[in-house]
């Protein structure tokens, strides 16, 4: 069996996150970039699964501009066996994503694909359960274990809802979204770094792939959250109480 | 007693007026010295004989007598010297006069007799030394210290500045009642040159803050260290602090261009230049630079602020042997140069320490235990281009052989989890119970026979901790035990000043003398230049009053 992963490069997770000055979106000129964690987490999972025996090959899918390239690398670093780069230069929404995906899947035939449950730059959580929708597969997202079986051909998932677990059995093929708890990624160390570059990334366009990258979507407006004011020190209980009653309107 | 009487030598040589009177006396303390088993150096010897210029010899003769003799001392008391100073009788007390004209001259608020804030003030940061002082001041101008040090010298009392108090030597803490100056409500930035990247700021700025300040505006500090969140510049500029970025950008001595202090009468002496270049007289400022202090309070500092490179690659690495180690750092240099920005190492047995003692810290190289662990960041401007060449300089060294595994962080997360481990040492140490450190420069090729030595000394009674910053040639090496004992500390000292001074090493690369190692001063400097140091200290402080016990030995602070 195959395993599809989708890696996403975005703005490094512990970057401070500045807007552009035109309000058109974030910065990214100048700005780390690095594989979103909760993809590298949907990695993780896949490797480890091929180590177990249950799946023969973990493909890592990436789509954007060309420095996509490098967060494929560590990807491959990491322990993918390949790599498809899906060349776009400009911005893609979920929707877009999806239907790329869903182009791949028909020319890779994989039994199972993992995405992160959401990207943290845009905080869509949208695009695994867009692919599950075109496909017509089930789907299983926020996975914080998962176990296959390889015989029966089912994924069994734990999912964390509020106030407790819950857990579904999929039928593969199966979209699994990852979440937090689910694993933790493994470091890219400098003998697999070494292997990485003999690896294959293959590269493909929208327009190669058949698929219209138009989007429905239309960004107005990207804006900072208001600062947070500084604090005040009050003198007295008194003062206190009045600034909650008349100022803060809380008591 | 017999240590009595050579001091008792020392002060009839040094009353003595005629040449005969002099020769009696100095033939007589060549016995007492005898006796007490302290060699005079052939130097002394001569120039007894000769005896020209016999007043700077006796200094010179009674600061290593009575250094000496507090050495014996010292080894009894685990490096704590509150133990056996005592507080010099020329300083007076404080009254209720004085916090009086504090107030006045402050303000009530910055007057603090608060015990629970004097107990962490008089407190230091390992809770090995602890002061009893009653009063802290928090001045929030340089006129308001220069008017507090003018009150204290004419009063003769005695001082300690603080900043952050994050030292390891004892150095900002009260030794008995000095009155803390803390300088953390000289908080401000003045400016920033966008051009120059020249920085000027007040003392009491904490130096994460002028780290994320300086963020904002493309620029970083030349230093950084693990204390960031809670040390001061003035504080860093007082002590030299070097930290983990000292390999690319050089010490304080060179990124500070200009300083403002102020010495014991009250004098505001101006420094505060901003430029690179200016060669107009003797350079005062270095000797506010790692004086801990001791010469005059630091109040403002301009220092030099390279661009912040967006590049940053690290790299946490396995060696088998030091040699290893060494090797790669010669190899680092050269093929790295021009973006090497760290070069770290760390033993297995620290590694181990911080696997068992620090919650969340996770081995980069489970798969097995290495003997040593090396970090190497690179700073550069091109992320492509540099983590190309990072990585083909590791894919070669291993090939080498030189490392035996290795991860390079793909993000920044894993970034800081691997300076977590480094970094994150001396915590663990903390929470392993009782710890001697000791913080030493030594021949980056003989380093590491020092800790084999010390293992082989210390058996099973304590575990030896080594790690440090290799491509500064600075270890840290710490003897962690269960609890403090006497018994452990003299296995230790002065063996392990001994040693290093034998490879002509220094006894405090960065940490500073402060009270810890104010009478070790001779292991690493010669007589001669103590006493000139000596000089400049009755120089600018004649009552003694700045940061007293500390830094000199006592013996020299305790003769006017």
């Amino acid at each position: 069996m195959k395993i599809i992963v989708a890696i996403k490069r975005v703005v490094d997770y512990a970057v401070k996150i500045r807007v552009k000055p035109d309000k058109t979106g974030v910065e990214t000129n100048n700005v780390k970039m690095s594989m979103n964690p909760f993809c590298e987490i949907a990695l993780e999972e896949a490797l480890k699964i091929r180590e177990a025996g249950l799946a023969s090959e973990v493909v890592a899918v990436s789509m954007g501009p060309l420095q996509c390239v490098d967060t494929l690398r560590t990807g491959l670093a990491m322990g993918a066996d390949r790599g498809i780069h899906v060349e776009a230069t400009t911005g893609l929404c979920p929707l877009n994503v999806a239907k790329i995906f869903k182009r791949l899947v028909e020319l890779e035939n994989p039994g199972l694909i993992f995405l992160g449950k959401q990207a943290i730059d845009d905080d869509c959580n949208q695009t695994g359960q867009m692919v599950a929708g075109l496909l017509r597969w089930p789907q299983a997202t926020f996975a914080s274990k998962v176990v296959l079986d390889k015989e029966k051909q089912v994924a069994t998932v734990e999912r964390e809802v509020d106030g407790g677990l819950e857990t579904l059995s999929l039928d593969l093929p199966a979209v699994i979204t990852t979440d937090l708890r689910l694993n933790q990624p493994r470091y890219a160390t400098l003998p697999n770094i070494m292997k990485a570059k003999s690896k294959v990334i293959k590269k493909y366009t929208p327009q190669e792939l058949d698929v219209d990258i138009r989007s429905d979507l239309e960004v107005v407006q990207v804006t900072e959250p208001p600062k947070r004011k500084a604090g005040v020190i009050v003198s007295s209980v008194d003062e206190l109480i009045d600034k909650l009653q008349n100022e803060a309107h809380v008591i | 007693m017999v240590e009595g009487g050579a001091l008792g030598q020392v002060n009839r040589l040094r009353e003595a007026s005629g040449e005969i009177e002099w020769s009696e006396a100095a033939l007589e303390l060549t016995r007492h010295m005898s006796k007490t088993n302290i060699r005079l150096s052939d130097y002394f010897s001569t120039q007894l004989h000769t005896h020209r210029n016999y007043s700077l010899i006796i200094d010179q003769i009674s600061v290593l007598i009575i250094s000496s003799l507090l050495q014996c001392n010292f080894r009894r008391c685990f490096g704590s010297a509150a133990t056996v100073i005592e507080r010099n009788t020329s300083f007076s007390t404080l009254n209720s006069d004085d916090v009086s004209y504090f107030k006045e001259l402050l303000g009530e608020k910055s007057v603090v007799e608060d015990e629970d804030v004097l107990l962490t003030a008089n407190t230091d940061w390992m809770r090995k030394y602890k002061g009893s002082s009653k009063l802290l001041l928090q001045p929030k101008t340089t006129h308001e210290v220069s008017q507090i040090l003018k009150y204290c010298n004419s009063r003769c009392l005695p001082v300690v500045p603080q900043g952050g108090n994050t030292g390891l030597v004892g150095g900002s803490v009260p030794v008995f009642d000095e009155v803390i100056i803390n300088m953390g409500s000289m908080n401000n930035i003045i400016s920033l040159d966008k051009v120059s990247g020249i920085l000027v700021c007040e003392a009491g700025c904490i130096l994460e803050n002028l780290i994320s300040f300086l963020d904002n505006h493309g620029f970083i500090m030349p230093l950084d260290l693990g204390a960031k969140g809670s040390c001061q510049i003035g504080g860093n500029v007082s002590t030299n602090a070097g930290g983990l970025r000292l390999v690319r950008y050089g010490s304080l001595h060179g990124t500070v261009l200009g300083l403002e202090a102020v010495l014991a009468n009250g004098d505001v002496i101006d420094m505060l230049g901003t430029l690179r270049k200016d060669n107009t007289g003797y350079d005062l400022k270095h000797l506010f630079i790692g004086s801990e202090g001791s010469l005059g309070i630091v109040t403002k500092v301009s220092i030099l602020t390279p661009p912040k490179l967006s590049s940053v690659n690290l790299a946490f690495l396995a060696c088998e042997d030091y040699f290893s180690c060494q090797k790669l750092l010669v190899e680092a240099k050269r093929r790295l140069g021009d973006i090497l920005s760290a070069f770290e190492f760390l033993d297995n047995q620290s590694m181990d320490l911080v696997l068992n003692h620090l919650e969340g810290a996770r081995n980069p190289l489970p798969s097995s235990m290495h003997n040593f662990y090396v970090l190497i960041e690179t700073t550069g401007s091109d992320e492509s281009y540099d983590k190309e060449k990072l990585e083909a300089f590791l894919l070669s060294s291993m090939e080498g052989g030189l490392i035996s595994d290795g991860v390079l962080a793909q993000d920044i997360n894993q970034a800081s989890s691997f300076w977590r481990i480094r970094e994150g040492v001396p915590e663990a140490l903390m929470k392993a119970g009782a710890v001697y450190k000791y913080d030493l420069s030594i021949p980056v090729e003989k380093m590491y026979d020092l800790v084999d030595e010390m293992r082989i000394r210390m058996g099973q009674t304590a575990k030896v901790i080594a790690y440090g910053h290799l491509g500064d040639s600075n270890l840290h090496l710490n003897i962690s035990a269960p609890q403090y004992d006497d018994k452990i500390l003299a296995q230790i000292e002065p063996y392990v000043y001994e040693w290093t001074s034998e490879h002509k090493g220094s006894i405090s690369a960065e940490h500073g003398l402060g009270l810890m190692k104010a009478n070790k001063i001779f292991y690493s400097k010669s007589p001669e230049t103590v006493q000139v140091m000596g000089s400049i200290k009755k120089l600018l402080d004649p009552n003694g009053i700045l940061n007293p016990y500390k830094v000199l030995p006592q013996s020299l602070s305790s003769y006017h």
